[in-house]
This record gives C-alpha cells, sequence and structure tokens, in this order.
C-alpha cells in the first residue's frame, strides 16, 4: 500500500467561518472544553446565513472570558467596560440607527454587575440583539460565584457551596419586557444558529442564553468532569419545550436544562415609541435622529 | 458690593406664588432691554416647590462680579415667611414692596413701603395665578428701575404663549395701582395717627 | 466646518449657566445626549430633552450614570457627537467609562456642574470639589481637557470649544461648572449658525483592509473610522497596539499610554487657556476658575484700594494645567493668592511650579456659598506685605 503525503491542511483548507473571523487573532484565549468558541461559530453561521450587511454589525462585549468574542468576529468590534456592553450599545443604536447592534458576553458581565442595565434594555425594548453565554461562573478570574451559579455549587468563592438563589434569566428577560426569549445550550448547535437568525429578523431586546460548560472552572471544583462529560449531560438533561412558560426555567445544580424559544412577540421598540410619540405630539416639527448619525455634515 | 451702580433685589413668596418668573421677568427687562447688568439666583429644592421661595437680583452698570443679594435695595414680599426671613438683611435704607393682604411689614425709619392687595386683583381678574404679574406692575411703578414699556416687553417675552393678554391686563393694573400710590405721596407703612 | 442652523437658537436670551449649556451643545453638533438626573445639572438635560426632538437629536435617561457614560462612549463611535451631565455624584460613577473613553480615544463631552461634596454632601448648593477628580478621577494614567466657564454666557461659549477640542484631540473634554454658575441667570448672545466653527469627527480616508484603528503616522492622533462604514475595525479598554488589538506587554503599554498623555502634554501650548490681567508688575497674582474668578475680582477691587499691586490669571482651560506662565510669573511676583470652593485642590499645582520661588496662599472655602470677596481680599494684602 503506497501511503500519500497528507495534503497540508493548514495551507489548503479554509475554515468556513474564516471570512467572519479575525484570524490574525487565532489561536483565542478559551480554554479547551470551553463553549465560547462554539457560540461564537453559531453566531457567524447565523449572520452568513441572514444575509445581513456585515458593514452594518457592530458587536458589543464587556468583561470576561465571553466578553472576548467582540475580539474574534471580522465585524466593527468593541471590547468595552466590565458590565457596561448594553449601554455601549445603546449609544450605538441611537448615535446610528441604522446598524444592527449585537451584545456578546457572559452572565457576571451581563447580569452581575450589569445586571442593572439589562433590566432597563428590555423595559425600554432597545433594539439590540443579546446573547448571553451562561457558564455558571466567573472563568476568566478563577472562578467566582456568580448571579448564576446554582445553589450547592461550588466556586472558589463559595467553597463550601453556593447558599445564594441564583437569577432564572429567561424568567429576568421576559418580565422584564423583552419580546424574544430562548435558551439553549452549546451542544444545540443547529438550533442555536437557527434561534440567531431568527432573532435577527426580530427587532427589539431580544434575548438568548447559551449554557455552556466551563470546563477548567465550574466543571473541576464541582468535580463534573471533561466537556465531553458536560455534552452528554446537556444531551440527557437539556429538555426542548419551546413556549414553555419562562418561570419554569430556574436551572438546579445537576439538574434539568429547559430549552427553548420561550417568547416570541412583536412590541413597538424604544426607537418605534419615540418617533411615534413625537410624530403625534410635535407633527412636522419633529426631526428624528438621521438613520447615519446625527449632524455629521455641518450646516 | 456696596458699589453706587449696584441694586440689590430679593423677591420672596410660598412656591406657586411665580417668585421666579417674577425676578426672571424684571432679570430679562434689565438685561436684555435696559441694557444693563442683570444677575438673577434663585433657591432650588423642595423649598422652590412649596414652602418659602426666594429668588435674587442683582442689576448693576458694570458686570456683576458678586452674584448674591446679601443685603437687598428692595425686598418684594409675597408671604409673610418669606418677608419674616429676608427682612432683616434689608439695607437700612431699602424699599418692602409687598402682597398688603398677606405681609405686615415693618419699616424703618430710612425705608420705604408700598404695599398692593395683589392676590385680590388677580382673583378680581379671574386668574389667581396672575398675581406674581400684578406685583411685577407694581413694582415697575414704585421702583422705577426699569421703563413701563420695558417691563411689559419683558412680561409680553416670558408668559406662556397664549397668555399674554391677562398677564399684561394684570400688569397693568400693578403698574396702575403703584402710580397712583406714589403720585399721592401716600406711604402706607407710615404709623397711622 | 459651520454648524447646522438647527440647533442654534441665534439672538439674545436670558438663560441660566444649564440651559446655555444646553444651548451650547446643540449648536456645537451634539444630537446624543445620555444621562441621569442630579442636582443642579438636570436643567442641562432638560432643554436637551425639549429641544432635540425639533433638532434631529437623541436625548436618553439611562437607568444611572454608568450607563449614562455608556452610552455616550458607544455612540460617539457612531460620529454623532455625544455628551452627558452630572454632578459630583454622578460624576464619580462615571470615571470608569470616561476611562474607557481616553482609553478607546472616543471624543466626547462631560458637564459636571459641581456640587459641594463629598458624597451626597450639599446637592442645591455650589462647591469646586471635583477639580482634581477631573484630571486624576478614573484610574491609571492618562491625559484630558478640562474647561471652568465663570458666567452663563461662557457656558454657552466653552461648549463649541470644548466639542472641537474633544474631536481634535480625541479626548474626553470635562466642563467643570458649578452650581452657582449653573443656576445664575444673566444674559447670553447666541450667535448666528455661520459664525459657529465646527470641528467635523477626523474620518480617516484610508482604505479598509488598509486601514488600522490606532495607526498615527508620525501624529499624535489616529484616524477615526466610524462604526457602519465597512471598516470592520476593533477597539478595547484593554492595552492594544495599532490594531486595536489587545497586547499584553510592557512594549505595548508604554506604546499606547504614552502617546494618550503625550498628545495633550505635547499640544497643551495649543490647548492651554486663561485670561491675564494686570500681572505686569504685579507683587501679588491671583489664579482663579468659575464663578470664584468674579468673586475674586470683586477682591481685586478691594485689595487695590488698600494700594495693593494685583494682577489675575483666570483659567479657562483648567486641565492641561498653564504651568510654563505660572512658572515665568512666580519668578516677579511676591505671591499667588488662590480662592477655591474647596479646601485647597488647584493650589497644590501652582505650589508645584512656583516650586518655593514665591508665597502661594490658599483660599480655602469648604462649600455651600461663595467666598466673602473681603476674605479674598484680606489674603491679597497678606501675601502682598
Amino acid at each position: 500500500m503506497t501511503v500519500e503525503a497528507r495534503p497540508d491542511y493548514a495551507e489548503t483548507v479554509e475554515h468556513p467561518m474564516t471570512p467572519f473571523l479575525r484570524m490574525d487573532r487565532i489561536p483565542h484565549v478559551w480554554c479547551p472544553g470551553c463553549g465560547i468558541g462554539t457560540v461564537v461559530r453559531c453566531f457567524a453561521s447565523a449572520l452568513e446565513k441572514s444575509g445581513i450587511d456585515l458593514d452594518k454589525v457592530s458587536v458589543v462585549s464587556g468583561i470576561g472570558c465571553a466578553g472576548r468574542t467582540a475580539g474574534y468576529l471580522k465585524l466593527d468590534g468593541f471590547h468595552t467596560a466590565h458590565g457596561r456592553a448594553i449601554p455601549f450599545a445603546t449609544g450605538l443604536k441611537l448615535g446610528r440607527p441604522e446598524l444592527t447592534v449585537t451584545v456578546l458576553s457572559g452572565d457576571g458581565d451581563l447580569v452581575g454587575i450589569g445586571g442593572n442595565h439589562f433590566i432597563h434594555a428590555a423595559r425600554r425594548n432597545l433594539d439590540l440583539l443579546v446573547v448571553l453565554i451562561n457558564n455558571f461562573t466567573y472563568g476568566m478570574t478563577g472562578g467566582q460565584n456568580g448571579p448564576t451559579t446554582p445553589l450547592s455549587a461550588r466556586s472558589s468563592t463559595m467553597p463550601f457551596g453556593n447558599f445564594e438563589t441564583p437569577f432564572n434569566l429567561p424568567h429576568l428577560a421576559a418580565s422584564s419586557g423583552a419580546p424574544y426569549v430562548a435558551r439553549w445550550t452549546s451542544l444545540h448547535v443547529r438550533r442555536l444558529t437557527w434561534s440567531i437568525e431568527e432573532a435577527l429578523e426580530r427587532k427589539g431586546f431580544r434575548f438568548i442564553e447559551v449554557v455552556a460548560p466551563c470546563p477548567v472552572l465550574y466543571l473541576r471544583l464541582n468535580k463534573l468532569g471533561d466537556g465531553v462529560q458536560r455534552m452528554r449531560y446537556y444531551h440527557d438533561e437539556a429538555e426542548i419545550r419551546n413556549g414553555a412558560d419562562p418561570g419554569d426555567a430556574a436551572i438546579d445544580f445537576q439538574g434539568k436544562i429547559l430549552c427553548g424559544v420561550f417568547v416570541d412577540e412583536e412590541r413597538p421598540t424604544y426607537q418605534e415609541l419615540m418617533d411615534e410619540h413625537y410624530g403625534n405630539v410635535l407633527g412636522d416639527d419633529y426631526v428624528p435622529m438621521p438613520l447615519e448619525g446625527g449632524m455629521l455634515g455641518g450646516g | 458690593m456696596g458699589d453706587e451702580a449696584r441694586t440689590e433685589i430679593c423677591i420672596t413668596g410660598f412656591g406657586g406664588q411665580g417668585v421666579v418668573l417674577a425676578a426672571h421677568i424684571i432679570g430679562h427687562a434689565c438685561a436684555l432691554i435696559a441694557d444693563k447688568e442683570a444677575t438673577m439666583m434663585q433657591s432650588f429644592g423642595p423649598e422652590a416647590r412649596g414652602s418659602a421661595c426666594t429668588a435674587t437680583l442683582v442689576v448693576s452698570a458694570a458686570e456683576v462680579l458678586y452674584p448674591y443679594a446679601d443685603h437687598p435695595n428692595i425686598l418684594v414680599a409675597m408671604s409673610s415667611d418669606g418677608y419674616d426671613k429676608h427682612a432683616p438683611d434689608l439695607a437700612a435704607d431699602g424699599i418692602v414692596v409687598y402682597e398688603e393682604d398677606l405681609v405686615t411689614p415693618q419699616i424703618g425709619p430710612a425705608q420705604q413701603g408700598y404695599g398692593i392687595g395683589s392676590t385680590r386683583i388677580a382673583e378680581e381678574l379671574g386668574r389667581r395665578i396672575v398675581q406674581n404679574i400684578v406685583m411685577v406692575g407694581f413694582f415697575t411703578a414704585v421702583t422705577a428701575l426699569v421703563s413701563e414699556e420695558g417691563m411689559r416687553e419683558a412680561v409680553a417675552a416670558s408668559v406662556p404663549a397664549g397668555t399674554e393678554e391677562v398677564n399684561l391686563e394684570a400688569f397693568d393694573r400693578g403698574f396702575e395701582y403703584g402710580r397712583e400710590l406714589t403720585a399721592s405721596h401716600r406711604d402706607v407703612a407710615a404709623p397711622a395717627g | 466646518m459651520k454648524t447646522d442652523p438647527k440647533g442654534v437658537l441665534t439672538g439674545s436670551h436670558y438663560l441660566d449657566g444649564d440651559f446655555a449649556c444646553g444651548e451650547g451643545a446643540m449648536a456645537a453638533g451634539c444630537r446624543f445626549v445620555a444621562g441621569y438626573p442630579i442636582t443642579p445639572s438636570t436643567e442641562v438635560v432638560e432643554r436637551i430633552a425639549n429641544r432635540f426632538p425639533l433638532v434631529g437629536g437623541t436625548f436618553i435617561q439611562m437607568e444611572d450614570e454608568l450607563a449614562s457614560m455608556a452610552a455616550v462612549v458607544g455612540a460617539s463611535w457612531t460620529g454623532t457627537k455625544s455628551m452627558t451631565v452630572t454632578s459630583g455624584p454622578g460624576f464619580s460613577l462615571m470615571m470608569e467609562n470616561i476611562g474607557l473613553a481616553a482609553m478607546m480615544e472616543t471624543p466626547c463631552v462631560v458637564v459636571d456642574v459641581q456640587r459641594a461634596g463629598p458624597s451626597t454632601g450639599l446637592p442645591t448648593m455650589v462647591g469646586q470639589g471635583d477639580v482634581m477628580q477631573a484630571r486624576w478621577g478614573s484610574h491609571g494614567d492618562y491625559e484630558l481637557i478640562a474647561m471652568s466657564p465663570q458666567s452663563p454666557q461662557e457656558s454657552f461659549d466653552l461648549m463649541i470649544d470644548a466639542f472641537n477640542l474633544s474631536e481634535e484631540y480625541r479626548v474626553p473634554v470635562i466642563i467643570l461648572m458649578d452650581e452657582c454658575v449653573g443656576h445664575m441667570t444673566e444674559k447670553v448672545v447666541i450667535p448666528p449658525a455661520d459664525e459657529i466653527e465646527v470641528t467635523p469627527r477626523r474620518l480617516t480616508e484610508v482604505a479598509p483592509d488598509d486601514f488600522l484603528p490606532y495607526q498615527i503616522n508620525g501624529q499624535l492622533v489616529p484616524e477615526f473610522a466610524r462604526a457602519g462604514d465597512g471598516y470592520r475595525f476593533h477597539t478595547t479598554g484593554l492595552t492594544h497596539d495599532e490594531r486595536g488589538y489587545p497586547g499584553m506587554s510592557v512594549e505595548a503599554q508604554d506604546a499606547n499610554v504614552s502617546r494618550l498623555v503625550d498628545k495633550i502634554r505635547v499640544n497643551a501650548g495649543d490647548i492651554v487657556r486663561f485670561d491675564e490681567a494686570d500681572t505686569e508688575g504685579a507683587d501679588v497674582v491671583v489664579v482663579t476658575y468659575g464663578i470664584t474668578a468674579r468673586v475674586s475680582r470683586a477682591a481685586i477691587d478691594i485689595a487695590r484700594g488698600e494700594g495693593v499691586d494685583v494682577g489675575s490669571v483666570r483659567l479657562v482651560v483648567v486641565w492641561p494645567f498653564p504651568e510654563q506662565r505660572i512658572r515665568e510669573l512666580a519668578a516677579s511676583v511676591k505671591g499667588f493668592v488662590v480662592p477655591e470652593i474647596n479646601l485647597g485642590q488647584l493650589v497644590l499645582e501652582v505650589e508645584r511650579c512656583v516650586a518655593g520661588q514665591a508665597v502661594v496662599r490658599s483660599v480655602p472655602h469648604s462649600g455651600g456659598a461663595v467666598h466673602d470677596p473681603q476674605t479674598i481680599a484680606a489674603a491679597i494684602v497678606e501675601v502682598a506685605r
């Protein structure tokens, strides 16, 4: 049997997501078995399938492992201060209304330090797509307790197990007014991609939670095995129930993970409400912010 | 501070009487029409929305360097609380302009007092809310700080659109009352008998 | 370029400093404001909330000052001129994202209508205690520009300069107003739009494939690409290289942060601005800013009445500080008098520059009122003797 020279894949095969990624920054910072890269892949695929003009898409992240996502996507990317991705994104969207503004960040960033911004952006129905990668811990700083750490789970700051009640994020988003609320795990690659694509077609504050493994900290501290074993847990314990009551979506330690699109409604966005209201009150005197930005050219 | 060209005015009343608007109108007339320097300061916080409310003006031919009226030359008092609070600061030769149904002033020997039932007059006009404008008209007549025309112009420019007529009528009523009062040299605060 | 006439309320008005500041922002081309209500600054955003729907601007009342400042930084990356308005407690919360704006080199304006602190302090009463916070409030090394108006007219005028400087140097510009000026109503003359020169965003003409967001090509201030123009750039609050990519090294830190500081320090001669009067042959020079500058002129008149030869330097731009001029004056005067409505902040800067060559006398005031001019006059007389 003749052994032929193996092709040099690095030379000849391009990753299908290359046009969406900053290949000059690869390898990325994420650990083996981490779920964040999968989410980035799904996000890029969804953008590709959506056919949206990528020049007009911004991605905003905060701080933490998931906060690094904006740095690998070949879009206008903003790696902002801890917890402030949503208000930063608010400025981008209102400053240039024609932009599609997305937020990719983690649980500690978006609902821990940034929790107040999260609920107010949902309440206002700002036109933002928020993808929250929930790994149940602060990974970048070494596995501390977070706002989504399940009860009894160990973290470096709850070494005897967590006694704080975590957020049920779909419930939080829905009750704050988000018109699109979904949850998936990083195992649900096709469904997640499809859900992001669907959310890109919707408007307003669209929220997708993605439960993803942190093998090096959360899984290790809780003796839950590696990334592959985590996929098995997602496979066994994830239950897809579209339209389920988000109030039922709380996650117990190693318990069932309710997935699906829980809310998919139409509600006027902040900007639509503003335009309609000022139009009614001020009539022809109302001058909306130009779609490309305010007073760029002068008088 | 003590320069001849400087006039300090303190306008006081209770929240809702339009103290700040009255000061704003006088300042507007001085600064934009009479071509004087006129610096207005006002009280803020809960007192501006109910209890004692005060606004001050410093009117001067030169730049106003110290913006507060620590020793007013003119005290306009539309409530007795406001009067009690600010009367001790009034200059020894100062003027008190007051709502005579609400304030009983103690006029010093070198001071002058001019009273008007501005609330009653406003009620006669059917709009109690224009009491402050009656007072501005009265103030214009008794202080002669700014011309009648100048102050009327400032009233028209400062009140809500559509209310100019009733406000100018209020101004005229106050002004007329003040002119008659000063013409008759009747010092209402002089002790009777 | 000339400003858009839509935002310019040309004419003579009787306005307070807060309203004048709001009008100044609109005349300067500001079209995005995010803010959170706080006394004594709220009237600025109330003015803007009233007028923005008529001039094509968007005002949003955010959930707090952290969010307000973050939104301003975000909005500025679209090219829309952006600002926020606050007072001491809110200014403290904004420091995080003022640092982000400095690091990302984002043009923006922050108005701080100072009240007496610390903490909640005296919400409705004057202070000048945020002067050092404006300079040093966010962590790490950076430089920005701060200006201090002494009147409602200047509250209007300086807003134009503030926006223009923020565009030129890509820094946050702080307007250090104070409660006294903010709540002071005086005549304000707003010129016609064709007399208001505004600095446009320095947009790059380099093609997207060749563009690096922090490449400087021999200048100290990089060119700008707006979000949505196809540049697909990256920027971060992390130490970064010319590509805007994180660079975790001593070398990257030195290159990045040195330039943030140098772009202001090297250009300080062009940015520094002060009114100097009667310093020729003066024995005493009063160094002031904001409302205290006006009160000090009353004090100077009193001191002159007592035969003191006294001049003044009024800082229009507080940061960068006019180090060189103070050093020069220090060689020829007996002393400096520095009245401030704080317990001695900018006086430290005067002392640093004077370096023992002359007497430096602080005239402190813990806040809640302006100085009694007699107090400042007494200090002038004392230093002269």
